[in-house]
């Protein structure tokens, strides 16, 4: 548990360093949702390689890491395939109406002390808790 | 081709610290979530750890130029919206479900199996769909 948090840190590191190369080379914010979303709505034509380079990074990384972990790495995805395609259809929508997510709005908003960043993380927080609290505690789904 | 270095860089180390940091894991994501229930506080760590080096990069954007040239992003709006509480909560709802949320769903689209690839279908065809719900919320909000 205790290996957890460090590499919690040493990743959120990472993540942060990501961002940070993003905002003082690019000038522009990492928010994932915001950078594939450009990508397949047409809003993102004008960068469309920048965007494209990027996910490509964000995807080969961990294939190449991955053979250092001998025992792999377990995702424990659900297989209920009603549940992933309802929470897919979810994150979609809701990332690009509320313009952000964990990354952009978390990430980025927050560390920029930008209210909206900070309600929105509250706001997906909330919602994600008691998504759980419902599916999983009462109704026993997830 | 600097912006496209440091493009490539950039998702390159979001990619590895979602990895590392065991972003890519459902139960991770989810039990941090799960307040009632076996609580994992390793999310946090991972927001704490990134947020600062983003503390520190926001700080130097003041009075400088982006390495390739252009603008900083415009300061962000104060305004709150509907958009924004609806639109989190939406994804909130999706996050909760799965466990995952977009940079995770990418980052792992490798190694996560049929269901990933699933999830990242579904969550695209959102990203298409997402505009007209948009619409629609407008209008309701117009309503109240």
């Amino acid at each position: 548990m205790e290996m957890d948090w460090i590499w919690g840190l040493v990743g959120g590191g990472l993540i942060g360093l990501g961002g940070a190369v993003f905002l003082l080379g690019n000038g522009r914010i990492m928010g994932a949702s915001g950078i594939l979303g450009g990508l397949v709505d047409g809003t993102g034509r004008g960068n469309f390689t920048e965007r494209l380079v990027f996910l490509l990074g964000v995807v080969v990384t961990p294939m190449l890491l991955l053979p250092l972990y001998k025992d792999g790495v377990d995702t424990h995805m659900t297989s209920n395939i009603a549940v992933i395609i309802a929470a897919g259809l979810l994150v979609g929508i809701g990332t690009r109406i509320a313009n952000g997510c964990t990354s952009g709005h978390g990430v980025c908003g927050i560390s920029r002390l930008s209210l909206r960043g900070i309600v929105a993380t509250v706001f997906y927080i909330l919602a994600g808790g008691l998504t759980i609290a419902l599916f999983r505690h009462i109704l026993g789904v997830i | 081709m600097q912006r496209l270095f440091l493009s490539l860089l950039s998702g390159a180390l979001f990619g590895a610290g979602l990895f590392v940091s065991g972003m890519t894991d459902t139960t991770k994501v989810q039990g941090w979530l799960d307040v009632f229930g076996n609580w994992d506080p390793t999310l946090a760590f991972v927001m704490g750890g990134a947020i600062v080096p983003m503390f520190i990069a926001w700080r130097l954007t003041s009075g400088r130029r982006p390495l390739v040239g252009g603008d900083f992003p415009a300061p962000p709006r104060p305004e709150m919206d509907h958009r924004l509480i609806t639109g989190s909560v939406l994804f909130g709802m999706g996050w909760g479900l799965a466990g995952l949320c977009p940079g995770p769903a990418i980052a792992s689209l490798s190694y996560n199996g049929s269901g990933g690839l699933i999830f990242m279908g579904t969550m695209l065809l959102g990203m298409v769909a997402a505009p007209i719900f948009g619409r629609q919320l407008d209008g309701l909000a117009a309503k109240v």
